[in-house]
């Protein structure tokens, strides 16, 4: 079975990558998800300067969902530099750059130092669901401001393609998706987490998390990832790659993310679930899947929900 | 890998049963549930509206969980201000624990508050028949804790070393780990630790030198406790899912284990 896709240039050995957010602090931190049978990693969001988080509780979880506001923290370029350099020396999978700001002029300076450190792509976070105390609304919640920063960046990022991650909490995901796509962004991660959501302690009568709320993530959030990726591969006709994330646990999740129109399956919260060997368990299921099926590789079924519909209509 | 299903993400807060204090420093909170937590594993203390911090449990009788702490950092000061009857969550139980087989010989090498999940390892231990040899190290006699329990374990000896001499040996609880390994006795059949990491590193080196197998828990930041957000690693492996307790060989192949631990931030830092 060939797992294999080149993406944008880029070859992944199969389509899952390491979310970012996720275990992705340092270059052994990569180097282990890698072994454990990841396609690609993603780096833990990459500030110029550093970013102090929010204090704990900032990650709890129930089986079926999971609740993080830990505040994006990060110590600056120094480390991003140190670490990616240490990645890169000996690069096992692609990287995917995670970059974050607070205006759309210091995403561009963010970038232009990033993009120095060659990562196979950025990706950038604009919508973060638990620093609206800090930051406001993120800039994935306006077609102005998400076309802004996706212009911004890509004056500086040269040949490293550009993704821009959006967000499901907004009204119609397609038309950010079409203004970042017009501004020259060259693919999009499908989504950030949901919400954001509160959990209450019955017993304090407290919200849990220090942040009082946070974003969601985990097998709950599945079909509004399959609907959010739907709209974006139907808003930029196909066209652009899209990673999608949100809640896939299984090879079959993943084929579901693929027929939505996701090229590459982000992996996140089911590192908690399944373990590390999560990676190597959904490329499994997927082959396994696409042997029963007859599907010669998953590559094919990018996209097939609107293929279906299609043939459907007509 | 523990399931989601069977460990308890997300905090629940409990009325603290019973306040023991052990030392000026340090003491016990007791709780009135159980959640099935093994020696060496840890819990997430939440202090609802300040902050949530790691702490080994220090016994789980399948009734009563309970913590030692030492009133150290912002938290855990304000911690040691609560008293029975006040709200404190707990989630977890988390990560590895020590392991042994029936009848094994133990020496048990504990410093500082160390001793506290090194008592519950030897209660546990002792349950399934082992010899047991804790030697609990402080920087002097009032910082000693747990010996009464200790001296209490069927089986059990006790040995006592403080770095002013008040108490016991003067001078380290590894200068008495390396006597009895030099000495004529029988070789142990492993030993565990829990301590400081500079502690941990001189077990480490004495226990590789003389083929002893050896477990030793690892402290790292931590945030979430189980896998997700990556804080806790040393060379890549989380320490709150494959730590804290780690085998000696696994710990020896850390390039970072006694050298670099990282902050809230992910940055490094060296011990």
């Amino acid at each position: 079975m060939h797992l294999s896709q080149t993406v944008l240039g880029v070859t992944f050995k199969n389509p899952t990558v390491l979310a970012s957010g996720i275990w992705g602090i340092t270059a052994s931190s990569w180097r282990r998800v890698a072994q454990s049978g990841a396609g690609g990693v993603t780096t833990k969001s990459l500030w110029l300067t550093e970013h102090k988080g929010h204090p704990n509780p900032t990650i709890i979880s129930t089986p079926h969902w999971t609740l993080n506001a830990v505040g994006v923290p990060d110590a600056g370029i120094e480390k991003a530099r140190e670490e990616i350099g240490e990645y890169n020396a000996q690069k096992p999978v692609p990287l995917i750059a995670n970059i974050i700001a607070n205006t759309v002029e210091n995403y561009g300076k963010t970038a232009a130092e990033i993009v120095t450190l060659k990562p196979d792509f950025i990706e950038v976070n604009i919508s973060c669901p638990n620093v609206e105390d800090e930051f406001g609304k993120p800039f994935a919640c306006s077609v102005r401001d998400a076309s802004a920063v996706t212009k911004a960046v890509k004056a500086v990022s040269g040949k490293t393609p550009v993704f821009i991650k959006l967000s499901p909490n907004v009204d119609d995901i397609g038309a950010i998706a079409s203004a970042c796509a017009e501004a020259g962004a060259d693919g999009f991660t499908v989504i950030n987490t949901l919400g954001p959501g509160m959990a209450i302690d019955l017993r304090s009568r407290l919200p849990i998390l220090a942040n009082k709320v946070g974003g969601m993530s985990g097998p709950g959030i599945k079909p509004l990832a399959v609907r959010c990726i739907a709209d974006v591969y139907r808003a930029t006709g196909g066209k652009l790659p899209i990673i999608g994330t949100g809640g896939v646990m299984t090879g079959e999740d993943a084929i579901e993310f693929l027929l939505a129109g996701a090229t590459l399956i982000g992996i996140g919260t089911a590192v908690s679930l399944r373990g590390a060997e999560v990676f190597r368990l959904v490329c499994e299921e997927m082959a396994a899947w696409c042997d029963t099926e007859g599907v010669k590789k998953p590559a094919e079924l990018i996209g097939g929900m609107h293929r279906a519909l299609s043939a459907q209509k007509s | 890998m523990t399931c989601g299903c069977c460990q308890n993400r997300l905090p629940v807060t409990y009325r603290i049963a019973e306040v023991r204090r052990e030392t000026p420093f340090v003491q016990t909170f007791v709780f009135p549930v159980s959640l099935g937590a093994r020696p060496g594993q840890f819990v997430m203390v939440w202090l609802p509206g300040v902050d949530e911090v790691p702490m080994s449990v220090a016994n789980d009788d399948g009734k009563k969980l309970q913590i030692t702490f030492f009133a150290v950092g912002d938290t855990t000061k304000k911690l040691a201000g609560l008293k029975k009857g006040d709200l404190v969550g707990l989630r977890g139980p988390f990560g590895t624990h020590y392991a042994w087989k029936p009848k094994q010989t133990i020496v048990l090498v504990a410093g500082g508050y160390g001793a506290a999940p090194m008592y519950f390892a030897a209660s546990e231990a002792a349950k399934d028949k082992c010899t047991l040899m804790a030697i609990i190290g402080a920087r002097s006699k009032e910082h000693l804790l747990y010996l009464d329990a200790f001296s209490r374990l069927p089986k059990t000896t006790v040995s006592i070393a403080t770095d002013d001499g008040s108490q016991g040996h003067k001078g380290f609880n590894v200068d008495l780990l390396k006597e009895f390994l030099e000495g004529k006795e029988k070789k142990p059949d492993q030993v565990f630790a829990c301590g400081p990491e500079r502690m941990l590193v001189a077990v480490s080196d004495l226990c590789a030198e003389h083929s002893v197998p050896c477990q030793l828990s690892l402290e790292r930041y931590m945030k979430c406790g189980y896998g997700l957000c990556g804080n806790c690693v040393i060379n890549g492996v989380r320490m709150c899912v494959d730590g804290p307790v780690v085998q000696n060989d696994a710990a020896r192949a850390f390039t970072e284990f006694g050298k670099v631990h990282r902050d809230h931030l992910g940055k490094k830092h060296t011990l």
